[in-house]
Parts: structure tokens; sequence; C-alpha cells
């Protein structure tokens, strides 16, 4: 019999999946994970990408779906693009364990700047705000690469989209 | 069918520049050039993606997305001239972004009140990776253009080599005017001058007048340079048909 508890018990193990490319996170903390809500005895967890292209959406349904079997659920994966994800639905807890991991969270709201304006980030390493863009894309589609001028450290930033 | 020739050709757009930018991974000028390319590649590779596996969906003659970017012959491609033009030098491949970008955005833009489902849910995500690439393309456009005399000559020479293939991005194909679900291109014309002449007038460049604008893309009548791009992107494909990973 599938019970309200089993509800609960299928949201918590979709959402401790960690994201493939930035592990400290799960993809409950990036906003990713939307809801899982059970039809019958399958698992239906709705999930939204963060780019158009970014190769590990692939390996997130993967990993929600392995997680969800190994739990005893049947699983499936509904992939909605609306409304898009933003750095908006990053949770508190996400952007600490981003910070802790030594990537900066994104700052500030989503929106417009005028070409050559930067965000004043914040090197999560020692909190400086003494921080330079070297360039506007990183190691993954989501972050751009800094440096830190006061402790000479070079960091991630998770960009704001 | 005006909804699968339509999705088609705003697919083969984005796969084509996606391949072409492609072609700078391990080529850059600088390491974070060489990260910055791929990137924007993705997105619109992501982009076309989506698209194919809409409009398969919609052909339903049991061609998935894969067989549609890789399986038709040259003439069966829809894309702009503009997208498959050869990345040139540096200067080239960012204002061909930029011109491709600056154009993108308003449509995705646009596009955000389609009445179809999955053409809104892609504007969402392509109108905010498009304002990205407007930016990164349009501050390389400026430096080089207002830069040393080299890059200041390479610049101006990427605007006399590709501005004439500009003018095929507002042209409204049959296909397009009758699926309902996609906005007018005339109606980014406003939006993209602006945006053009804003970054031309900070890079100390001019805006050219073309007398006689490339045109044929959306007819499947191509450059050369399509065939030969085609005979790359295919050759998994064709030697290892069905191949997946």
């Amino acid at each position: 019999m599938v019970g309200p508890s089993d509800q609960a018990r299928a949201w918590a193990v979709a959402a401790a999946v960690p994201d493939p490319e930035v592990p400290c996170v799960t993809v409950a903390d990036l906003g990713i994970l939307r809801a899982v809500s059970l039809a019958g005895d399958v698992a239906v967890a709705t999930v939204t990408p963060t780019y158009s292209g970014c190769p590990a959406t692939l390996a997130i349904e993967m990993g929600i779906m392995a997680a969800l079997r190994d739990a005893g659920f049947e699983a499936r994966i509904d992939r909605v693009l609306s409304p898009p994800w933003t750095t908006e639905w990053i949770t508190a807890e996400g952007r600490e364990k981003l910070r802790a991991y030594g990537i900066a969270p994104p700052v500030g709201a989503v929106g417009k700047r005028a070409l050559f304006a930067d965000v004043a980030v914040e090197c999560p390493r020692c909190g400086s705000g003494a921080t330079q863009k070297i360039s506007e894309f990183g190691s993954t589609a989501c972050k751009a690469q800094y440096r830190c001028t006061a402790c000479a450290e070079p960091f991630d930033y998770f960009k704001c989209i | 069918m005006a909804m699968f020739a339509a999705l088609l050709e705003l697919a083969d757009d984005h796969l084509i520049l996606g391949h072409r930018i492609s072609e700078w991974c391990g080529h850059a000028p600088m390491l974070e050039e060489d990260l910055a390319l791929p990137n924007m590649g993705l997105d619109v590779i992501g982009t076309a993606r989506t698209l194919y596996a809409h409009a398969a969906e919609i052909e339903s003659k049991g061609r998935s997305e894969d067989d549609l970017a890789f399986l038709r012959v040259e003439r069966d491609y829809r894309n702009l001239l503009l997208v498959e033009r050869p990345n040139g030098d540096f200067a080239a491949t960012m204002l061909r972004q930029l011109y491709f970008s600056a154009f993108m955005e308003p449509f995705w833009n646009a596009a955000l009140a389609s009445p179809d489902v999955l053409i809104r849910g892609v504007a969402g995500k392509a109108s905010k990776e498009m304002a990205y690439h407007v930016r990164h393309a349009g501050e390389w456009v400026i430096r080089l253009g207002d830069g040393t005399d080299e890059s200041t000559a390479r610049m101006q020479g990427a605007v006399a080599e590709l501005h004439r293939f500009t003018g095929e991005m507002f042209l409204q194909s049959d296909a397009a005017a009758a699926c309902g679900v996609l906005p007018d291109r005339a109606a980014m014309r406003d939006d993209w001058d602006r945006t053009i002449g804003m970054i031309f007038a900070e890079a100390l460049l001019e805006v050219p007048d073309v007398a006689f604008p490339q045109t044929g893309g959306r007819q499947g009548v191509h450059g050369e340079c399509l065939g030969h791009l085609l005979a790359e992107m295919q050759y998994l494909q064709r030697a290892y048909p069905g191949a997946e990973w």
C-alpha cells in the first residue's frame, strides 16, 4: 500500500541526490528537483534543468531514478522547462554549502547588467570583497571564474541567472 | 507541415552555430575563451536538442532527434547562412555571435507569449542565455574594435565579411508565418538595430549599408562551407549508424 509516508519518503530519497558536478549540494538545495509525487506505485520526480545545454541534466535524472529504485519505488522523470530555473531557487542552506565548498553563491537579483559592469562577489575563502572577474564562463555552464586580490586564491562563482 | 518545418529552421540555426563554436574547443586564443566558447556552444546545442525532439514528435514518423540532426543531406538543412559561415579569426566568431544573439534575445523574449508550451519553456531559458551571449560577445567586439591597429583591422574585416548575412534573420518563412507559435522575425529589427548600433558606436565601428543581402539558407541553398561542416558533424552517425552513448 502506498500512503502519505511513502510520499514523504520518496521526496527525501530524491532530494538527497547530490549534483554530479557540484557534489556538495543536492538537487533539492539547487532547486532542480521541483516535486516528487506518487502515481499509483510510481514515484514521479519533476525536474527543471539549469541551462539549456547543461551536460549534467541526464546524469541528474539518472541519479534520481537510481535512488528512487534503490528505495523500492518504480520511478519516472517529468522534465519541466516552465517556469525556467533561476538561481533564486537555490535554498539558503544550499548557498551556505556552496560557500563552504569554495564556490561563491550567486549575488543580487536576476536582471540585465550593463556591458562591462560586474557585481561585487565575496571571496568564499577569506570573505574579502576585493575580488576580480577572470571570465564570465567557468568549469561548468553555471559558473564564472573569479580571483581574490586579498588572499590571492582563484575561485568559482555560481553565476546569477 | 508548417509547424515541423518552422521548428526545423530554428533548430538548424542553433545546431549549426553550436557546431561551428565547438570547432574552437582547444584552439581559442586564451584559456578563459577556450572555456567560454564551448559553454556558449552547449547553450545553443541544448536549445537545438529540445527543438528537434519537439519537431520529431510532431512529425511522428519515427524519426528521432538524432536522425533529424545528423541524417539529413545538405539541401534539407534550413539554417541561416550567417551561422554556417566559417569561424575565421576570433574577431569574426565574436561578431557572428553578437549578430545572432542580439537577434535571438528579443526573439525568445517575444516567444515567452507563444501558445505552444514547449516553445515558451525553451524561450524562458534561451532568452536569459542569449542576454549573456550578447554581453560576452558585445564586450569583445568593443575591445577589439576599439583596440590595437591589428584588432581594429580584424574587426572591421569581420564586419565587411559578415554583415551581408544578417538581413536573412529578419525574413519570415512561409512555414514560420503559418505555424502560429513563433514571433514575427521582422519585428526584431528595431531591437537588433539598437543593440548593434550601441555596441558599434562604442567599438568605433560603422554599420555598413548592404546593397545585396545574402539569402538562401531557408530554401536549403547553402554556401560550400556547410557541406564541409556536415561531413565532419555527421561522420560518426554515417560510419556507425545508430551509435549512442
